[in-house]
């Protein structure tokens, strides 16, 4: 009798609380807190498929949820407790203002593994993962200036903070070691994902004459106006990020840095799961696989596919860095001298535009 | 039937929403478990609940007071936003200060950023008859931005590397949890205190009745010597009040400090809890809590039934649907006209 009631007690208890992990050999769950919806282009997006990839990897042993347009305020922290309560061993929340609710979270639940992107904290069981987006922003830079004949870059971009700087001034170094002329104009529209701005913001740098076109924020509107003015003029072309935009731009996206997290999710799993993560700080770019080029449009030269296969390359062994001095600021100020590359430190501190950006930063 | 109409619209909103899970390919019964029932399966989550909330009532029975007297302040929003950024703005500005007054000063100055912006649209409206409804939504947008600015430029954390945020607030101006191990605050009793102030406003006061007078029949109140003016600046100057307070008690709850995302629309929200709780207290206080367990509920439906984000959304717009269609359906007789012309 005492045996049925248990069993009865227990029936119920996994009918009321969570009838899905009844399975025995339970595969981990692993959850993933989501900033914007996923979509299909965009920051998220490349996220997601992301966690389809590690999902797949590593089939049978992981099971995988997430929770989609997460404000960064107050909810931010129920959530991914009601990820670890409901069965997660491993989270991943995925933007900036999720490092203080991960934190807190994190330090309430010391036998789970946390990872936050972008950010700055880190603790026992808590890591922190980003990419050198501007990597590939330098190579997107080189590719324009060979192909610029207005010598003028449009660049629409979210927020003054470093990791959106470093991408405008990689752009800008690009695009200047190969046309000295060149030079970069910025518009801020002040959000993450504001198709409608974006758009104007895009048309406006185009009416500036700029025939090449970039944005760092989430959408795809920037590629898709500069497709519809590419009727007016044959050389205005676009550079994607986040995602590989090409079907939105199939005559004028001409590639794009694009983001690759699944490598870093199934590497970072597997290594909770057999128990041998020591920690995470990575940070990682074109050589770990976490970024790389959308293939390159038709319209690109042989011989600047060519270039840019070779700086590729280089930038993967080490030989070159985006930022390597001189590096000079937009008022002449010598940042970092010749022989010396920008150090990370310093790229995380970056708060101002190099020369060769026409626009001037909005002052504190 | 007054208070029969949210029930209506309640059950209503259930057999849609069974209706909608079967159409996504869910068992409504687990649709409805891990939906509504799922989200207060523990202490946590009740606790969470009423975290939630917090923000909406004290939003809403301020808000309700102006639409009783056809006040109508759409900028609830942007009141919160202030109020969040003039409490802040005090935990800022004493970084080291152990005063005890510290919290009640926070909620002072929140309450009057919150006043503050809504004067704006008051006197517009009071001064240059400006519609209320327009200025007041647009001024939640300035505040955004107010918000955007500060967060990215004076009040940036120096040690923060140039991250949108403020420093997070120190120890004594956070508002203090009442039950360990979860997130529910003192905010929770503000709210309830307010609530109880706004019930004896709108029921036992001489200007109450006024207001209600003047919503209710404009005419009526001005031949009995009521001010519109009176009328106008009460109700928008109680739901600034009221949502500079939410703002605060988001800030120095759960945040802890200031950045670009204090709200998720709590101020809009909290216009359905409003109508929901038919403009009473009382009725707020059961509104906001279903409204809260709707967003949780949405939280769960991803997690566990695997359904997009929008669910949340579709359950708010339902509810406020069915509320507006049973009170025409209770005021109004509708009859077929037919060969009247």
């Amino acid at each position: 009798m005492q045996r049925l009631k248990s069993s009865i007690t227990l029936g119920l208890g996994l009918l009321a609380g969570s009838s899905l992990f009844a399975a025995e050999p339970a595969p981990t769950q692993v959850g993933f807190v989501y900033v914007s919806p996923v979509g299909d282009a965009g920051w998220t997006y490349q996220h997601d498929q992301g966690r389809k990839e590690m999902e797949k990897a590593m089939a049978g042993k992981v099971k995988t949820n997430f929770v989609e347009n997460v404000p960064e305020g107050a909810d931010a922290e129920r959530v991914i407790r009601q990820m670890i309560t409901g069965g997660a061993k491993i989270v991943f929340t995925t933007s900036f203002g999720y490092m203080n609710p991960t934190e807190k979270v994190a330090s309430a639940f010391p036998d789970k593994f946390f990872f936050h992107a972008t950010g700055y904290k880190t603790g026992k069981n808590m890591g922190i993962y980003n990419a050198r987006f501007y990597e590939g922003r330098y190579l997107c830079g080189v590719i324009a200036g060979k192909m610029t004949k207005s010598h003028v870059a449009g660049y629409v971009a979210a927020f003054p903070i470093p990791e959106v700087l470093q991408g405008i001034n990689a752009f800008t170094e690009g695009m200047r070691s190969v046309d000295p002329k060149a030079e970069v104009r910025v518009i801020w529209v002040n959000s993450w994902f504001d198709p409608g701005k974006e758009r104007e913001a895009a048309l406006t740098l185009i009416s500036q004459g700029a025939d090449m076109l970039t944005h760092h924020t989430d959408s795809t509107a920037v590629v898709q106006a500069a497709e519809e003015k590419h009727k007016d003029n044959a050389n205005l072309y676009s550079f994607s990020y986040h995602s590989d935009m090409s079907k939105y731009g199939p005559k004028s996206c001409l590639t794009g840095t694009t983001h690759l997290w699944g490598d870093f999710y199934t590497r970072t799993v597997k290594e909770v799961l057999a128990g041998t993560w020591k920690g995470t700080n990575v940070w990682g770019g074109i050589k770990d696989g976490m970024i790389k080029l959308a293939p390159l449009n038709a319209a690109v030269p042989e011989a600047v596919k060519k270039d840019v296969t070779k700086l590729e390359k280089e930038i993967k062994e080490g030989k070159r860095h985006p930022f390597a001095g001189p590096v000079v600021a937009q008022d002449g100020k010598e940042l970092v001298p010749k022989g010396r590359n920008m150090t990370d430190a310093e790229l995380g501190a970056m708060n101002y535009y190099v020369k060769g950006v026409a626009s001037t930063l909005p002052k504190n | 039937m007054r208070y029969l109409s949210p029930l209506l619209a309640v059950a209503l909103m259930l057999v849609c929403g069974m209706v909608l899970f079967l159409v996504l390919g869910k068992s409504p019964v687990e649709g409805f478990k891990v939906f509504f029932i799922q989200p207060m399966a523990d202490r946590y989550g009740v606790a969470e609940l009423f975290l939630k909330a917090t923000p909406l009532m004290l939003c809403a029975v301020g808000l309700s007071v102006g639409f009783r007297g056809n006040v109508w302040n759409i900028g609830a929003e942007g009141q919160l936003l202030v109020g969040a950024l003039a409490g802040g703005g005090v935990a800022l500005f004493f970084p080291n200060s152990h005063s005890p007054l510290l919290l009640p000063a926070m909620f002072v100055a929140g309450a009057l950023g919150g006043m503050l912006w809504a004067a704006i649209p008051a006197w517009l409206r009071t001064r240059f008859n400006a519609n209320e409804i327009l200025t007041s939504l647009m001024l939640v947008y300035v505040a955004e931005l107010m918000v955007s600015w500060l967060v990215h430029g004076p009040w940036k954390d120096p040690d923060g590397f140039n991250f949108p945020q403020t420093r997070l607030f120190q120890s004594k101006a956070i508002l203090p949890i009442l039950v360990e191990g979860t997130r529910v605050n003192a905010a929770l009793i503000v709210a309830l205190v307010v609530l109880i102030i706004g019930w004896v406003f709108m029921n036992r006061s001489f200007l109450g009745y006024q207001m209600k007078v003047s919503g209710q029949a404009e005419r009526a109140g001005r031949y009995a010597g009521f001010s519109a003016r009176r009328t106008v600046w009460i109700g928008m100057l109680v739901g600034g009040c009221c949502a500079g307070l939410a703002g605060v008690s988001e800030v120095a709850g759960p945040i802890g400090q200031i950045t670009e995302h204090i709200s998720p629309g709590y101020g809009f929200a909290a216009m359905i809890v409003a109508f929901v709780g038919r403009l009473e207290p009382v009725g707020i206080l059961l509104a906001s809590l279903l409204m809260a367990l709707l967003y949780m509920g949405g939280e769960q439906a991803q997690q566990y039934l695997g359904l997009p984000f929008s669910i949340s959304k579709v359950f708010q717009g339902l509810l406020l649907f069915f509320i507006l269609g049973s009170d025409v359906f209770i005021h109004f007789r509708l009859r077929l006209d037919r060969g009247r012309k």
